[in-house]
């Protein structure tokens, strides 16, 4: 399980985290929601040690990871992985190299093993081995955010950040990431975390729903409790209202 | 008056801040030059990107520079009727001076400037965090080559320079002038110390590391999209070039 308690951070004096306390259970998909800019990619961020807090912990298993540094923080990393909002692909590599990237750095296998392993994610993303031989820049959206999604499964990590992983993309797209998303979480049973602000069809791939609002979790539930939440804001969120109750 | 005061205290300690903060990138690049993985194939990469494809331009303006160093010294030595000293003072000027200086200003100008922009754009499209989650060290992976490739490339690059540069002078002193090929060179041979041959590697090496730990530096700690990568990339040229000259005059002053 990960535990968030009472998060802070400031950037330039503004808080952007002010006080998260929030849990990640073990095995499932927690969704975190909220208005664009309003930090929750920060609180990602957190999670695997990109960012310090200002103040506040970050417990994966009892292990405090603002705290850890050198080997112990590289150990506790490699059970996580990260799908970026712009799948952060390397663009020196192909797409073959890329999702083999991982393998060839820590998991020293064969390379009948790891072309192996990286044919079966290819065709588990529904990517043919002809995409295997293109560049980042030649993929389009959605083949980038599966080619990440590739990446981030092929050392099979015990715990999954999704940054905002349909941004950009159509709403076909959207739901064969979200799809595969669910298919690759039940095949796995991996812990995930999912930014986004995609509203409802990220209802149909969470199993717990937090709602972030000017630095606090507002709202934790399952997705069908969230829909029924008695705050005004979580409710203008979810109905996509202007921001009047802001005013 | 006192907030002047204020300002130029801000000024100065941000300044000094920056100053440590490239010390001890510099200092974490070439530690983890001795922690494996050791990448050797990344290192070579790097040495075709900053120091191969740096080749031409170098070939270009050793050649160029030789020529005029050829053209001017010519016409001056001629007044005090010392043509024959034409080879020591063209090879004197490239080995000493001209070569590590221009080498250095031309590196900087095609590859430090790449350098900053590949790494800039790294960091803005999260390519860096990428491999910070995958626990894979960023400054091990794509700084540490870097600053080796620097080290090891313009060296070879500012060698290449001198060689051309002198090829160069003697074109215009010997071929086209008709100062005897003989005191060209045994000019240079007489005049030439293994100090000059020194000082000039002393000085590649330290403007090639400069040059790739600013490009560099720049590069991953670049914010703000694809403007502040070109603003990084601006500034990789402006400080590298003051920061090549200012290192020449004091190792300059040091090997008189």
């Amino acid at each position: 399980m990960i535990q968030v308690v009472d998060l802070h951070k400031s950037f330039n004096g503004q808080a952007v985290l002010d006080g998260i306390n929030l849990e990640i259970p073990t095995g499932k998909i927690t969704v975190v929601i909220g208005k664009s800019g309003v930090g929750k990619s920060v609180l990602l961020k957190h999670l695997i040690g990109l960012l310090k807090p200002d103040r506040g912990q970050v417990l994966v298993d009892g292990l405090d990871i603002t705290k850890l540094k050198g080997r112990k923080l590289q150990d506790l990393k490699k059970r996580f992985a990260v799908l970026f909002q712009g799948g952060a692909l390397f663009d020196s590599l192909n797409v073959f190299e890329n999702i083999a990237f991982p393998l060839r750095e820590k998991a020293r296998l064969p390379e009948g093993e790891i072309v192996r392993r990286v044919h079966e994610r290819l065709e588990q993303m529904n990517l043919s081995l002809e995409a295997g031989r293109k560049f980042p820049d030649e993929l389009s959206g959605g083949m980038k955010k599966r080619v990440a999604l590739a990446r981030a499964m092929i050392q099979e990590p015990e715990i999954i950040l999704f940054d905002e992983p349909v941004t950009g993309l159509d709403p076909p797209m959207c739901n064969t990431v979200f799809h595969l998303i669910k298919k690759t979480h039940a095949a796995s049973n991996y812990t995930a975390l999912v930014v986004a602000h995609d509203i409802p069809e990220v209802f149909s791939i969470a199993d717990v729903v937090a709602m972030l609002h000017h630095g606090r979790i507002i709202a934790c539930c399952g997705p069908e409790e969230i829909k029924q939440h008695p705050d005004p804001v979580v409710q203008s969120f979810i109905r996509g209202e202007p921001d009047f109750l802001e005013a | 008056m006192v907030a002047f005061i204020q300002l130029l205290g801000r000024v100065v300690l941000n300044w000094v801040r920056e100053t440590g903060r490239i010390q001890l990138f510099l200092l974490q690049g070439l530690a983890l030059a001795f922690v494996p993985p050791f990448r050797p194939r990344r290192v070579l990469q790097e040495i075709n990107q900053i120091g191969v494809k740096s080749t031409l331009i170098i070939l270009l303006t050793a050649l160029f520079t030789g020529m005029v160093l050829g053209l001017q010294g010519y016409y001056t030595l001629r007044k005090y009727g010392s043509e024959g000293a034409l080879g020591a003072a063209v090879a004197l000027s490239l080995i000493r001076e001209m070569g590590p200086v221009l080498t250095a200003l031309m590196v900087s100008a095609r590859a430090g400037s790449a350098v900053t922009a590949e790494v800039g754009i790294m960091r803005i499209t999260e390519q860096l965090d990428a491999l910070d989650t995958m626990a894979v060290n960023p400054v091990q992976y794509v700084v540490m080559p870097k600053l080796l490739a620097g080290l090891i490339a313009v060296p070879l690059l500012t060698a290449i320079f001198d060689v051309v540069g002198i090829l160069g002078g003697y074109l215009v002193g010997v071929v086209l002038l008709g100062v005897s090929s003989g005191s060209y060179f045994s000019g240079m041979v007489q005049s030439v110390v293994p100090l000059d041959i020194n000082g000039g590697i002393v000085k590649s090496l330290v403007f090639g590391l400069t040059i790739i730990l600013v490009a560099s530096y720049k590069g991953y700690h670049t914010e703000h999209g694809a403007e502040g990568v070109s603003r990084a990339t601006n500034q990789t040229v402006v400080l590298s070039a003051v920061l090549v000259l200012a290192w020449d005059y004091l190792l300059t002053s040091f090997f008189m």
